[in-house]
């Protein structure tokens, strides 16, 4: 099931979980909105952390809170600072990619 | 005189063994299997050794009883694979060479990834039950433990057998109860996930049965590490949860042969064609088992489906032909659930558990996603069936190596 959401005067689709459908719907007043909807005020680092996620998901990388807190970009203690409960989930949600499938 | 090595006599190199014995010309052919064990371990076992129902006589036996007579059994523990030079190194410098190489090394815990998990506590207080060791000192414990709160935790995914440790926490209830003593023990079963089981409609199943047990969930927590001074469990978030006994799933990760051979992800585990089992660098490298990195349960019942797809697999490389993208990721596990009750789950690649019955369409006798007593026997008969057929590598009556879709009641999966 997916909804429709205004963002400014943009119309997204997000998913059940609130996850963007469709990547060519995300900028960064997108971003900045889901991110309000949680508590979250970007900071700079915010930022470093969103992009490395959505290049990893561009390169067809599956991310794990592992993989992540190897890649040098950000340590996981420092994630779960950033994107509070959850960071994994949170931080996709926000960059705008689907929700990592957790394995089996 | 061409040669071809298998890495590792546990349960998938054990399976290929027998199988390629039968079907390889022993004129062109000479097949080694290496491993730095003389004991096979049924792991399975390991969950019930704990509560007394299994006997370590029950779970070890010789490697040597398993490996066909035509192929050469060496035992050394591995250093390193040259793929470049087509040869393998032994601990003792001495080198493999090979035309053809599978690697079954499996997958192990690896406690010292969390800080305060092997310290002092290990095996005093803090046990895991993946290890023949383990399993075999909280055993011990768990004979005069007085109660309190026991808690079951799983540390990171992927961890082999991921039901494993639900079904210790089942366990767990029915051995207090049985002991009359449940009244004395609290149960809280900590997980990484957000729920019971990874997939969603076992996880509704599990979690439902979680409740009726009397066991608590907290989801959700990422271990940070163990501070063993205090008995509580902290997370990357500062969430603490305290035990007086610890049940632990460490990470899980491919032998450090891999990463001496650097042919492994972060976890060391292998980057695999998850259709054809074929290695993702190496044309003439397989892998099965818990050592690959394809998104598929590591279980033994499925190195047992991979088996029959890659012995025709190699028999085609062999022969230069194409090979068949054939495997669909088939597990299924039957999971106990105390009591003398089990449920059994069947899923692959693209389809959730499944509810329905097992291995005949509406007829069964084994029941998908119910619990039952019956489905406790098939897991019992499992053991039989593991030392008498599985690792030789006969074909089990009846299960086909894909998932059946009749019988079933299935829901595609999304993505
Ligand atoms: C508690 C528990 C319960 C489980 N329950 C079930 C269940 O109910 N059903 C099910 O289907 N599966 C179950 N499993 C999973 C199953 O046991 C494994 O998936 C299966 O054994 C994998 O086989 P494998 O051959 O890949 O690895 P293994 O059987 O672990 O074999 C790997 C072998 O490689 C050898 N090796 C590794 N590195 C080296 C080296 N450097 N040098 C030399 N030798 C080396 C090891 O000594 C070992 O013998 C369970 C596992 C556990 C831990």
């Amino acid at each position: 099931m997916t909804q429709t959401k205004m963002i400014g005067n943009k119309a997204i689709t997000v998913n059940e979980e609130g996850y963007l459908v469709d990547f060519s719907h995300w900028d960064k007043q997108v971003a900045e909105t889901i991110a309000k909807e949680v508590n979250i005020d970007l900071s700079q680092r915010h930022w470093e952390v969103l992009n490395f996620l959505q290049d990893q998901h561009k390169k067809e990388v599956a991310l794990n809170i592992r993989k992540v807190g190897s890649s040098g970009v950000v340590s996981i203690k420092e994630f779960y600072t950033l994107f509070p409960q959850g960071p994994l989930k949170t931080a996709t949600k926000i960059a705008g990619i689907p929700k990592p499938a957790s394995c089996i | 005189m061409k040669q071809l090595l298998i890495l590792g006599a546990g349960t998938a190199g054990t399976m290929m063994a027998n199988h390629l014995n039968h079907e390889l010309d022993k004129k062109d052919w000479k097949i080694t299997i290496v491993d730095e064990r003389t004991k096979h371990y049924y792991q399975p076992g390991y969950l019930f050794l704990p509560f007394d129902i299994y006997e370590p006589s029950d779970i070890v036996k010789e490697i040597e009883e398993f490996i066909p007579k035509g192929v050469n059994l060496l035992k050394s523990k591995i250093d390193r694979i040259l793929p470049k030079e087509n040869s393998v190194r032994l601990e003792d410098g001495k080198e493999l060479h090979y035309d053809l190489l599978i690697i079954a090394t499996g997958a192990r815990i690896a406690p010292e990834e969390t800080p305060g998990m092997q310290d002092e506590e290990w095996h005093k207080s803090i046990f895991d039950f993946y290890t023949y060791e383990g399993a075999l000192a909280l055993r011990n414990k768990l004979r005069n433990w007085e109660g309190g709160k026991l808690v079951v935790h799983i540390t990171e995914m992927p961890i082999k057998c991921p039901v494993a440790p639900l079904e210790f926490a089942f366990l767990a209830d029915s051995y207090f109860k049985h002991k009359k003593m449940r009244d004395k023990v609290e149960i809280v079963y900590v997980t990484p996930l957000s729920g019971a089981f990874t997939k969603p409609k076992a996880t509704a199943a599990l979690d439902h049965l979680l409740h009726d047990k009397n066991i608590h969930i907290e989801t959700d927590f990422a271990i940070e590490s163990i501070d063993y001074a205090k008995n509580a469990l902290v997370d990357y978030s500062g969430r603490e949860v305290s035990y007086d006994l610890l049940v632990t799933v460490p990470t899980n990760k491919g032998d450090d042969l891999i990463a001496r051979s650097e042919m492994g992800d972060e976890l060391n585990y292998v980057p695999t064609n998850k259709a054809t089992l074929q290695s993702q660098a190496h044309q003439n490298i397989f892998v099965l088992g818990d050592a690959s990195n394809i998104p598929a349960s590591k279980a033994g019942s499925v190195a047992h489906f991979e088996a029959e797809i890659l012995t025709e697999n190699i028999l085609r490389f062999i022969k230069g032909e194409p090979l068949k993208a054939d495997f669909d990721g088939h597990a299924n596990c039957f999971i106990e659930t105390g009591n003398g009750k089990a449920l059994l789950i069947d899923f692959n690649y693209t389809h959730e558990p499944v509810e329905g019955t097992f291995p005949f369409p509406g007829i069964g006798p084994l029941r998908l996603l119910k619990e039952s007593r019956i489905n406790h026997m098939g897991k019992l008969a499992f053991r039989w069936i593991y030392w008498n057929m599985l690792l030789k590598g006969t074909h089990i009556p009846f299960v086909s190596t894909s998932m059946q879709e009749s019988g079933k009641h299935y829901e595609e999966v999304e993505n």
